[in-house]
C-alpha cells in the first residue's frame, strides 16, 4: 500500500511543477534556480564582510555589549596603519610567506620532476613523500616542537653531528634570528608534497609526442626542459603558489603551536596577531578594520595574480 | 549597569526563597582542565548524592581556558550554571553582567567572607576590588612559589662547594640574590651523571605565562601597578628604577640559569622539568605542589618549598593566583547553582577539599592547628598567601595582559631593548587601554 502511494506521488506532482515551471520565462526560471545560492552567498559572505567594515568604523568590542557604541570614523584604519608593531607582524608574514613559496616551489618541482621519471618503486616513494600533508597541523606543529628541543630533539642532533656543535647550544624556536626559519622548515616539511602532486600533474600533461619532436630536432635535455618542461608546467606551478600563497598569508594553527608568535614577536604572524587584537584583547572595532585591510591586500594580490595566471594559460 | 541591577535583583529574591531547589537539576560546571578539577569531581559526588542534582563538568586546558569561557560568557551561552573562573575575569564578569551578584545569598545563608582569607576575597571576589560587592566565592587558592630539591641541597659534597663558594649554607633562599646564587650553582652541574639547570621559571608566550612570572619577582622589587593615591597614574610606578631593576633580574635569570630550550614554558613544562630531574629550583603555582609529593622521581621527601624570596629591600610579594566560584547569570537552573555554592562554602566540605588536594581558602581549615603539619607544603602556601598581590583585574584585563606579555617576552625572552624601555612601552600601551575605557 505505502509503495503504491509512494510511487504515485511524484507522478501526480511531475506535471503541475512542470506546469509551474513551464509558465516562467527563462530569467525568472534562472533566478528561481540561482536565488538561493545568491542568498547563502550573502548571507555568509556578503552580509558579514559589510557587518566588518560597519564595525571597523566603531569603537565596538565584544565582551562589553552593554557599553555605548561610539563611531570612531577611520581612527581604527589610522591606528593600524601606523602601528609599529602591526608592521612588524607584516613584515614576519613576508618573510614566511615568501620562503616557504620558494622553498616548496623549487623542492616540490624537482621532486615532482623526479617522480616523474619512471623507476622502480614510484608510487612508494610518492606515497611516503605525501605523507606530511595527511597530518593535521596541529599534530606537525606539536612534534616539531619536539624536534626543536635543544636537549632531545633530533633536529638538533642532527644539526649538532653535521657541524659539530653542541646541540643544547642553539634553540631552533627560542631564537629571535631562528625561530622565523623554524616555522619556514616546518611549513615547507609538511606542504611541498601538495606542491609537488600540483607540480606532478602539471609534468603528466605534458604530451609524450613534443619531447619525442624535440628530440628528433636534436633538442638537448637542458633545451627541452626550459623550452618544454617549464612553460607547460608553468600554469600548474603558478596555481600552487596561488593555493599556498593564500594559505600561507592565513597561516596560524602551525605557528601557534610551533612558536605561540614569539620569541618576542618574531614570529606573529597577522593571522596571530589579528587573532589576538579579536578574541584576546577583544578590541572588535579595531580588529574588524584590520580584518578588511588584510582581505583588501589580500583579494588585491589574488586579482592581480588570477589575470596574470590566466594569461599564462593563454599563451 | 542596568542588567547587573535585575541580576541582583534576581539573586536577592533566589536567596529569600532559598532552601534547596526541589527540581532535581542537571547543573554544568565550568573550570580548567588540571588536577584540582578532577578532585573537585570526586568532591562534588557528595553534593549530588545530598542534593538530588547531577553534576556535569566543563574543563579546558589552560591555555585556551580563557579563550573559550570569555567566549562562552561573552555571548550570553548557558554552558555553564556555574563558573570557576579566573581572578582576572572578575572585573569583567561584574560589570558585563556575566556573575550573578552574591552579596544578598551570602547574607541570607549566613555565609560570611570574613571567614576567609582575606587575599582571596579581594582577589577573587570583590568588585570594585576593597569594597563589599560579591561576584564569587573564593574557591581555589592559588599563588606562585617555588620548590627545590631538598635531596641535592642535602648532599654534604654540595654542601661544602656552596659554602666555600658562597659564604653560606645551602638552603631554601631569603632572597632574589640568594635564588640566582642557587641556580647559577646548580646550572650545567653534573648530579647522578646527568646534566642539571638551576631554574625553571614562566617565559609562555601565549596567554599569561611570562607576565606571572616575572610580576612575580617585580613586586617584591618596588613595581606597583599605580598611584595608590591617584588611580591609573602608572607612569614611575610601573616603569620605576625597582620595576627595572625586578625586569633585568628576570631576564638575568633566564639567561644564566634555565634549561635550553626555555622559551615559551609555563605550568606544565615546569613540573615536567621538576620531575624530570632537570631542574634544581621551580617556580611554580601552588596547585602543583601535592602532584610532587606523590611522584615516583620527586615524591617522599626529595622536594622542599619555599615562599617567593625578597626583593633587595626586603619586600616581599608573590603572583596571587586561584580563582572564585561564581554563578553564571545566564543560566536557568541559578537555584540549584546557588545550593551548590552553599554546599561547597561548609567547613566540613572546605576540609575535606583540602584533604583531596584543593587550596582552600576557608580560615577554618588554613588556621586549624593542625594545618601546617597537614601537608608538607601547607606552611609555605600559609606563608605565600600572607603576601599576594594580583594583576589587574579590570575588565580591560585581557587587553593589559597581551600588551604586558607582548613587552616582557620581547625584552626577557628576545632581548629586544632594555627593561627600561620595556615598561616605558608597558606604561604608554596601559594608559592608551585605559584612555579607551574612558578612566583616563
Amino acid at each position: 500500500m505505502s509503495d503504491e502511494t509512494s510511487s504515485r506521488t511524484p507522478a501526480v506532482a511531475r506535471p503541475g511543477l512542470a506546469r509551474r515551471m513551464g509558465s516562467l520565462s527563462d530569467r525568472a526560471l534562472a533566478w528561481v534556480f540561482i536565488g538561493p545560492t545568491i542568498f547563502l552567498l550573502l548571507a555568509i559572505n556578503i552580509f558579514p564582510l559589510i557587518w566588518t567594515i560597519r564595525l571597523s568604523l566603531t569603537n565596538y568590542r565584544a565582551n562589553r555589549t552593554n557599553a555605548d557604541l561610539q563611531w570612531v570614523g577611520l581612527r581604527n584604519y589610522e591606528r593600524i596603519l601606523t602601528d609599529s608593531d602591526i608592521w612588524n607582524s607584516m613584515q614576519a608574514t613576508a618573510h614566511f610567506l615568501i620562503w616557504t613559496l620558494v622553498l616548496q616551489v623549487l623542492i616540490g618541482f624537482a621532486l615532482a620532476y623526479l617522480i616523474n621519471k619512471k623507476f622502480k618503486g614510484n608510487d612508494l616513494w610518492t606515497t611516503i613523500i605525501v605523507l606530511p600533508m595527511m597530518l593535521s597541523p596541529a599534530v606537525v606543529g606539536n612534534f616539531w616542537t619536539f624536534l626543536y628541543q635543544p636537549q632531545i630533539g633530533l633536529f638538533n642532533y642532527v644539526i649538532a653531528f653535521l657541524s659539530g656543535t653542541d646541540p643544547s647550544s642553539f634553540s631552533m624556536i627560542g631564537d629571535v634570528n631562528l625561530a622565523p626559519w623554524a616555522i619556514v622548515i616546518v611549513d615547507t616539511w609538511m606542504w611541498t608534497p601538495f606542491v609537488m602532486l600540483i607540480c606532478l600533474a602539471g609534468l603528466r600533461s605534458i604530451p609524450d609526442s613534443i619531447y619525442e619532436a624535440a628530440e628528433c630536432d636534436r633538442a638537448s635535455s637542458w633545451r627541452q626542459f626550459w623550452t618544454i618542461t617549464i612553460p607547460m608546467a608553468l600554469p600548474f606551478l603558478m596555481l600552487a603558489i596561488l593555493f599556498r600563497g593564500i594559505e600561507n598569508f592565513k597561516m596560524f594553527d602551525l605557528v601557534v603551536q610551533l612558536t605561540g608568535g614569539g620569541p618576542g614577536n618574531v614570529t606573529e604572524l597577522t593571522s596571530i596577531n589579528l587573532k589576538r587584537e579579536a578574541f584576546e584583547k577583544w578590541r572588535t572595532g579595531f580588529a574588524s578594520a584590520y580584518a578588511v585591510i588584510l582581505f583588501v591586500t589580500v583579494f588585491g594580490l589574488a586579482s592581480i595574480y588570477v589575470k596574470a595566471l590566466n594569461k599564462v594559460k593563454q599563451r | 549597569m542596568k542588567s547587573i541591577g535585575m541580576v541582583s535583583v534576581a539573586a536577592a529574591a533566589l536567596a529569600a526563597g532559598f532552601s534547596g531547589s526541589a527540581k532535581a537539576e542537571d547543573l554544568t560546571l565550568c573550570w580548567a582542565a588540571w588536577d584540582p578539577a578532577n578532585a573537585l569531581v570526586e568532591l562534588s559526588k557528595e553534593f549530588e548524592a545530598k542534593s538530588g542534582h547531577t553534576m556535569k563538568f566543563e574543563f579546558v586546558p589552560w591555555p585556551n581556558f580563557a579563550d573559550r569561557m570569555l567566549n562562552e560568557l561573552n555571548s550570553g551561552g548557558q554552558l555553564c550554571d556555574l563558573m570557576i573562573g579566573d581572578s582576572q575575569w572578575i572585573g569583567g564578569s561584574a560589570e558585563n553582567g556575566h556573575y550573578v551578584k552574591l552579596n544578598d545569598f551570602f547574607d541570607a545563608e549566613g555565609i560570611k567572607m570574613d571567614d576567609f582569607i582575606d587575599a582571596t576575597v579581594v582577589g577573587y571576589s570583590e568588585w570594585p576590588k576593597n569594597t563589599p560587592n560579591y561576584w564569587a566565592l573564593p574557591a581555589f587558592g592559588d599563588v606562585v612559589g617555588w620548590t627545590y630539591r631538598k635531596d641535592w641541597f642535602e648532599r654534604p659534597e654540595l654542601q661544602a662547594e656552596f659554602k666555600e663558594k658562597y659564604g653560606r649554607d645551602l638552603a631554601a633562599p631569603k632572597t632574589f640574590a640568594e635564588l640566582k646564587d642557587i641556580a647559577e650553582f646548580f646550572q650545567n652541574r653534573e648530579i647522578d651523571g646527568k646534566t642539571v639547570y638551576g631554574a625553571s621559571i614562566y617565559t609562555e608566550r601565549g596567554s599569561e605565562g611570562i607576565t606571572m612570572g616575572a610580576m612575580d619577582v617585580l613586586y617584591s622589587f618596588g613595581f606597583k601597578y599605580e598611584n595608590p593615591d591617584k588611580p591609573y597614574d602608572m607612569d614611575g610606578y610601573v616603569n620605576s628604577p625597582g620595576a627595572v631593576a625586578g625586569l633585568e633580574y628576570y631576564k638575568a635569570l633566564y639567561d644564566c640559569c634555565t634549561p635550553p630550550g626555555s622559551s615559551n614554558g609555563y605550568m606544565s613544562e615546569g613540573i615536567d622539568a621538576f620531575k624530570s630531574g632537570q631542574v634544581a629550583l621551580q617556580m611554580n603555582f601552588a596547585f602543583t605542589w601535592p602532584g610532587f609529593e606523590s611522584d615516583a622521581n620527586v615524591g617522599g621527601g626529595k622536594t622542599g618549598y619555599f615562599a617567593n624570596p625578597a626583593g633587595p629591600d626586603g619586600d616581599q610579594f608573590a603572583q596571587l593566583g586561584g580563582q572564585g566560584i561564581s554563578v553564571v547569570s545566564y543560566s536557568s537552573k541559578q537555584d540549584a547553582a546557588l545550593e551548590y555554592i552553599k554546599w561547597f562554602a561548609q567547613p566540613e566540605v572546605q576540609a575535606k577539599w583540602w584533604e583531596m588536594g584543593g587550596f582552600s581558602c576557608l580560615k577554618a581549615v588554613t588556621l586549624d592547628p593542625s594545618f601546617p603539619a597537614s601537608q608538607p607544603y601547607a606552611q609555605t602556601f600559609l606563608d605565600s598567601m600572607a603576601i599576594v598581590k594580583d594583576f589587574w583585574a579590570e575588565p580591560s584585563y585581557a587587553t593589559l595582559l597581551q600588551d604586558t606579555q607582548r613587552r616582557f617576552h620581547d625584552y626577557v625572552v628576545a632581548g629586544n631593548g632594555t627593561a627600561q624601555e620595556a615598561l616605558d612601552g608597558l606604561v604608554s600601551d596601559w594608559t592608551e587601554t585605559f584612555e579607551d575605557d574612558g578612566k583616563l
